[in-house]
């Protein structure tokens, strides 16, 4: 049961003379939120594009549910990207179909479904994530940025996968759209069991979803749960979870406001 | 995935098991569809062997339960129905409820049709013309400075679509000219007048091939990249960003590239009708035996002081066509990557196309100026 669904051990990714991850690890059980945070530069996008396998570290290895991923051929990634949804930063949506046909994509890559099989399963999809029956027939052009990131959640989920990527869901949102996102990814996570893997710079978001946070720093991940890793003794750590920003966030999730106590 | 079914005394017991998943639904769909729900009264599920189920599996198994309950049958379970169903429930009921009936949409007649092409033509024919007329009006609000002429951008669009393109101009021009001059000689051979392959080569290329070879190459080159270029930046709100800072795309996009390629084009047509004629005398020369100092002597007899003129004053004519079409399509893309591809598609084939036109009516015009 507490198999980690994600084991990122070791890893390390250079560009040229420029390391960005240096023996990295990483664990996410499942049924869990965890939080990737990191200053800019600190590679979270180069962290996830190497569990996607868009990306061959330099070293180490990435296990999505047993499966080593970084020695795997496209042959043998395809069965396992089937098993995980990934939502991008700008939603990535396909501009040239509408979010019913985006949401069917996968779908029709991956199965053999009857044409009304296939329309109502992408349907519920977008019924799922909030969106009304109009939306489903809009091209992503004529979508509200909070619209394109919950067509891309519904992509993400059109095959049913366990696993769900989100690189920084709630950023471009309004703070009362983003609240709105951070309770959709709790309720789908709650109703779908989904184990949810989300990139984020929102603190109010990491605070309200998240149960453990990998922090990026010196080129290593330090992760705990929300509860300890704000007093972690890293500097950098300290400064992200303590300061000014962070601490109207704290108070709103309900944690001691970190002014009178710590170091 | 697999069902198994029982018939009790008040109706069926089915015991679904194993994992019912997405990849399955078809199968569970057609095992459920099989089942005789003929005098059936009652149906209990049970999902005690169930060892997963997602929402598409819990789909199917909905769509089953409706014809159920349909067919008048009562649906019980055995413990307590999944989560999956409830949810499913819940998130159709509403777009079930509010979606519209749409309005039967009319068959449009043929006159319908031609209306509306005639419509459609009019107002692309305005909107080119706005689009030449700013071009224009930019160009003179520009020519009086030379800052505002970007000289370092023409520059780079000359490079760009003119010194990149050298080769493969070269090597087409070379290439057409030696096959005109390889058939003219097989024909004229026989009447024993081989020396007029010279003049058909001379007054082709100079009057005609080197410049709408050319032109037509460029047009496949630089009337695609332009338009692709102005589209992604369109698509990357690049063109609103340069609007909204004070400067007037036309100025800093669209000028530059039309005056570069103004530039380029007439370069490149000199360039291959030089090999243009190298290519006639070499064929000359190996299939005629004809030595070069004849072959030079008899093109500098063929030419008429306005041949060269006539094909390269079309240059800069053809080269502004190109290089608005370019434009024009690429600032049209509109949110979309297909309309990118289409855009592009369209810029190429109209540029093209409006080579080939210009270069009829030059003809007209040059017979009737006798030249």
């Amino acid at each position: 049961m507490r198999n980690p669904v994600i084991e990122v051990q070791g890893l390390v990714n250079r560009f040229g003379s420029q390391v960005v991850h240096d023996g990295l690890d990483m664990q996410v059980m499942q049924h869990e939120v965890f939080g990737i945070v990191g200053g800019s530069g600190t590679g979270k996008s180069v962290l996830l594009r190497s569990i996607l396998g868009l990306q061959r570290p330099q070293a180490g290895s990435v296990r999505i549910e047993g499966h080593d991923i970084t020695r795997a051929s496209e042959a043998q990634l395809r069965p396992i990207k089937a098993r995980y949804g990934v939502a991008f930063q700008s939603g990535a949506l396909y501009s040239g179909l509408t979010v019913l046909q985006n949401v069917q994509l996968p779908m029709l890559e991956y199965l053999d479904l009857e044409a009304a099989v296939l329309d109502e399963l992408a349907r519920l999809k977008i019924g799922l994530v909030g969106l009304n029956a109009d939306a489903a027939e809009k091209y992503p052009a004529e979508l509200s940025g909070g619209m394109v990131k919950r067509a891309a959640i519904a992509r993400a989920l059109a095959l049913d996968p366990g696993l769900l990527f989100l690189d920084e869901p709630t950023s471009g949102l309004d703070p009362v759209s983003a609240a709105a996102f951070d309770e959709l990814m709790l309720f789908l996570q709650k109703e779908l069991k989904l184990t949810v893997i989300m990139i984020t710079h929102d603190l109010d978001s990491i605070f309200r979803t998240c149960n453990r946070v990998g922090v990026i720093v010196d080129r290593h991940m330090e992760s705990d749960t929300v509860e300890r890793i704000v007093d972690h003794p890293n500097p950098w750590i300290r400064e992200y979870f303590h300061g000014e920003r962070a601490r109207g966030a704290r108070i709103a999730a309900g944690l001691p406001d970190g002014a009178g106590h710590g170091a | 995935m697999a069902l198994e079914i029982r018939r009790t005394a008040a109706g069926l017991q089915i015991d679904l098991t194993g994992e019912w998943g997405i990849r399955d639904v078809e199968a569970a769909r057609a095992q459920l569809a099989a089942i005789d729900l003929n005098a059936v009264r009652a149906v209990e599920v049970s999902t005690r062997d169930l060892t997963s189920l997602d929402l598409s599996g819990a789909w199917a198994l909905r769509e089953f339960l409706k014809r159920v309950r349909a067919g008048g049958a009562a649906v019980s379970f055995e413990g307590a129905p999944p989560d999956q169903l409830r949810l499913i429930d819940e998130t159709l009921k509403e777009p079930a409820a509010s979606a519209p009936a749409a309005a039967p949409a009319l068959k449009p007649g043929l006159l319908e049709d031609i209306g509306e092409f005639a419509v459609h033509g009019w107002r692309n024919a305005l909107q080119a013309l706005g689009f030449l007329g700013r071009a224009c009006v930019t160009f003179a609000a520009s020519v009086t400075s030379l800052r505002r002429l970007r000289p370092t951008s023409i520059a780079r669009h000359v490079y760009e679509t003119g010194i990149t393109a050298i080769p493969i101009t070269a090597l087409i021009a070379f290439l057409v000219t030696v096959i005109i001059a390889y058939l003219s000689a097989q024909q004229l051979r026989g009447l024993g007048v081989d020396i007029y392959v010279v003049d058909l080569v001379t007054i082709g290329v100079l009057r005609e091939l080197g410049v709408l070879l050319t032109s037509i190459i460029t047009a496949g080159r630089s009337a695609s990249s332009y338009a692709a270029e102005l589209g992604s930046m369109q698509l990357n709100e690049e063109v609103d960003a340069l609007t909204a800072t004070g400067v007037d795309p036309f100025e800093v996009l669209v000028l530059p590239r039309v005056l570069g390629f103004v530039i380029a084009l007439p370069l490149l047509t000199i360039i291959a009708d030089l090999v243009g004629l190298t290519g006639g005398a070499v064929l000359c020369h190996w299939l005629l035996d004809m030595p070069i100092t004849q072959y030079v002597t008899r093109v500098n007899e063929s030419i008429a002081p306005t041949t060269f003129w006539v094909g390269i004053i079309k240059a800069p004519v053809f080269a502004s066509m190109i290089a608005l079409a370019g434009c024009y399509r690429g600032l049209q893309v509109r949110n979309s990557a297909r309309e990118l591809g289409h855009k592009v598609t369209v810029a190429v084939v109209e540029a093209i196309f409006l080579v080939i036109l210009a270069d009829a009516l030059f003809a007209v015009l040059f017979m009737k100026m006798d030249i």
